[in-house]
């Protein structure tokens, strides 16, 4: 079972979205809410679309962790890639166009600092980097591959699922590809169209010997990164790319570990629990809303919603609500009216609050 | 270094170019003259394209006024990218503009052709208006794919696209030429793909099927010499992308050229007609934009790009004609000022278009009738789906 997945809740504010509903009745909540805000009118826009569907709320300054740095995403992620490259001498990182940078500027001075033996660039073939990643991985040096685009790891299934996830059980535990995470820009962008916005997390959360974790923002993406690189699994890091330069935070400049497969409880309530994983939040609310950009169908809220209502069927007192994407391609016009923004979600709650 | 062949040959320009003429008579033109190309390089074949090939004053003003439009066009998509009327992954062909032309002047209409993303010349070339290319990049319904499919994604009858996943079209190239031969329709396959994808690895699996069947295939790599940010030295441990079919035929052609193209191109598909198998063709070409459209291009020096504008395949076509008399300086002005006209009034109408519909946004996932629903957002919103053009 895939495991240590976050998901980000997309929201305007968080904060306020939630403290709302849990706090007091439907109505009066749902009628201050709209007054609060005035866009929340829905209009079809036919013509520039310029911000994101959200605004990103920052964490609140680690202090645990040392000294801190203003860092967006992809700052972060260098960050984390500059540590590991620092404390472990055997530490590759490969893909596509890295030695410049990058395409996301995720790797930009790595190769300057640690040599072109150590931070170089791949050819064109997606099946080839991670077949050669797994093989890196299995002779015991740290090997971290960049997939370009989430949307194009799918050449390098066959070697993610039938060679990486498998290969330590079908050794006995002789062999391993522990060493190996691989790391994608993933989820939508605004413009990605088809081929530049796929979410395919679930293709691989079905994969036993995986590990499947997608940050939902800077001082996460660098904790958790750094505890994939470290993790004796192979693990697939996909890295929102519309946070890449929107996610702004401080972050730790020395290394830290965020531990993988564990729920981190965002904002406390008693009505309803948005994205939480594990069953103790839903016993206490009773009603559970998942949302994800890729299709509904097969997607990882469908595994989510099964397991829990196993788990605490007695306790619901709604169906649990799944906000995710259409089954359809990501379109390309389309796009602001296919993603499961906060104003669907609100919706979705309101139903779960008035069933 | 040109040898005058025939003045005077044809009697009437073809109604197909619409060129206005200037003051001065008709006669006063050269109507034709051979031009030495450069000679291509072999692998696998003992005789190759000639290194000669005669150009008739229709044939050069119809393929400098293609050539010109795409430039035109590409200037034009740059401006509305920059406003944000273009949106999504836009890849430019400016400079590359004698592949798509050469390439479509020695193949027929009913020949299949397909492509990767940077699509914009081929589309024109294989019959899309310009309005149509634009009014797709705007994301409208009067786009040739409805609006749907955006910069990458452009169709036209035996144009199969369009294909953003690198290396992927070069199969259904393959299937497409399996399915030409299996009809004996006499058409060929042209598959394009680039330097980039040169080292996918179902390319090579594709070489295999198609000299084990001997498929009508033309495989045409569009060398530029960068895969997105990465040199063909960096990336390729032979950059002879010709040779890389090994037991398939190849030849290397000056892309720079329309006319070696144009030749190169005309040799590739007798030999596929005549039942001996695939064969690639190497253009060496070179893109003056960035990978995509605003791309600062850091892999690249600036001195680079402006040695290799030197070599501009408009420049050189119109040079040419210039030099021989087969065209005035007031033919082309005049060929520039239509352009001009056609890509500033397709952009009008591609930015006053409306979008598609709503209830167009999930509609031809399946091939479905009656229509079926489409879960999506919640379990509570279903939406139709309705199979049509």
């Amino acid at each position: 079972m895939a495991a240590a997945t976050r998901f980000f809740v997309r929201g305007a504010s968080p904060r306020l979205s939630l403290s709302s509903v849990c706090a007091g009745t439907q109505g009066s909540v749902g009628a201050n809410l709209l007054k609060l805000s005035p866009s929340c009118v829905s209009r079809i826009k036919t013509h520039r679309r310029h911000a994101a569907h959200f605004t990103y709320q920052p964490d609140p300054v680690p202090t645990q962790y040392g000294p801190t740095q203003k860092m967006n995403l992809f700052q972060s992620v260098t960050s984390a890639l500059d540590n590991t490259l620092a404390s472990d001498p055997t530490a590759v990182i490969f893909g596509e166009d890295v030695a410049f940078g990058g395409v996301f500027r995720c790797t930009v001075g790595l190769r300057d600092k640690y040599g072109k033996d150590r931070v170089f660039n791949t050819p064109l073939c997606e099946q080839g980097i991670v077949g050669f990643g797994i093989g890196v991985a299995v002779a015991g040096a740290t090997a971290i591959a960049e997939i370009q685009f989430a949307d194009y790891i799918f050449p390098a299934f066959d070697q993610i699922v039938n060679e990486a996830a498998k290969y330590r059980y079908r050794s006995g535990n002789l062999f391993d590809c522990g060493n190996l995470t691989i790391r994608a820009p993933w989820g939508c962008v605004g413009h990605g169209s088809l081929y530049h916005s796929q979410s395919p997390e679930a293709f691989f959360a079905h994969c036993p010997g995986l590990k499947v974790v997608i940050p939902r923002g800077p001082v996460q993406a660098k904790g958790l990164l750094l505890s994939c690189i470290s993790d004796k699994n192979p693990c697939i890091f996909f890295e929102p790319k519309i946070l890449y330069r929107a996610a702004v935070e401080q972050v730790p400049v020395d290394a830290y570990t965020i531990p993988l497969s564990q729920a981190e409880v965002l904002q406390e309530g008693s009505d309803v629990t948005l994205l939480a994983w594990g069953t103790q939040s839903v016993v206490k609310t009773g009603r559970l809303l998942i949302s994800h950009e890729a299709p509904v169908t097969g997607g990882f809220a469908a595994e989510i919603s099964s397991t829990v209502q196993e788990e605490c069927f007695l306790n619901l007192e709604a169906p649990i609500s799944r906000v995710c994407g259409y089954d359809t391609p990501f379109p390309h016009i389309f796009e602001p009216f296919y993603i499961p923004d906060k104003w669907k979600c609100l919706e979705a709650i309101k139903k779960m609050i008035n069933y | 270094m040109f040898a005058l062949v025939a003045n005077r040959l044809c009697r009437i320009p073809s109604p197909s170019v619409a060129v206005r003429l200037d003051a001065r008579p008709f006669s006063d033109f050269t109507q034709q003259i051979s031009f030495d190309i450069k000679k291509c390089e072999l692998h696998g074949l003992v005789d190759g394209p000639p290194d000669s090939a005669v150009l008739t004053r229709d044939q050069g003003l119809r393929l400098f006024r293609q050539m010109q439009t795409i430039r035109f066009m590409q200037q034009k998509v740059q401006q509305l990218y920059t406003q944000k009327l273009v949106r999504g992954s836009c890849h430019h062909y400016t400079g590359q503009e004698a592949c798509a032309v050469g390439i479509e002047a020695a193949i027929d209409k009913t020949d299949h052709l397909i492509t990767s993303y940077r699509v914009n010349g081929y589309s024109f070339t294989r019959g899309v208006s310009v309005r149509e290319i634009l009014t797709e990049m705007t994301g409208r319904r009067g786009g040739v794919a409805k609006g749907r499919g955006g910069p990458m994604h452009m169709y036209a009858p035996y144009f199969y696209g369009g294909n953003a996943i690198v290396g992927a079209q070069v199969s259904l190239g393959a299937g497409i030429a399996l399915a030409c031969q299996y009809q004996s329709s006499d058409q060929i396959s042209v598959a394009v793909y680039g330097d980039g994808a040169a080292n996918q690895g179902q390319l090579f699996e594709v070489f295999n099927m198609a000299a084990l069947w001997k498929l009508p295939c033309v495989f045409v790599c569009e060398n530029n010499r960068y895969g997105k940010g990465t040199s063909v030295e960096r990336a390729s441990a032979c950059t002879d992308f010709y040779k890389r079919g090994d037991f398939i035929p190849g030849i290397r052609a000056d892309g720079m050229d329309v006319l070696c193209v144009r030749e190169a191109t005309k040799f590739a598909k007798d030999h596929c007609r005549s039942g001996k198998g695939p064969i690639i063709l190497e253009l060496q070409t070179y893109r003056f934009c960035g990978h995509f459209v605003n791309e600062t291009s850091s892999y690249r020096s600036q001195a680079e790009v402006e040695q290799q504008q030197q070599n501009d395949p408009i420049s050189r076509l119109r040079g040419q004609m210039l030099r021989t008399n087969m065209a005035s300086a007031e033919d082309f002005q005049n060929i520039d000022n239509e352009i001009l006209e056609e890509v500033e009034e397709a952009a009008e109408f591609a930015v006053s278009d409306p979008e598609p519909s709503l209830d167009d946004l999930c509609n031809c996932v399946y091939h479905n009738s009656p229509s079926l629903q489409v879960r999506g957002i919640h379990p509570w919103a279903k939406l139709q789906s309705v199979d049509k053009r």
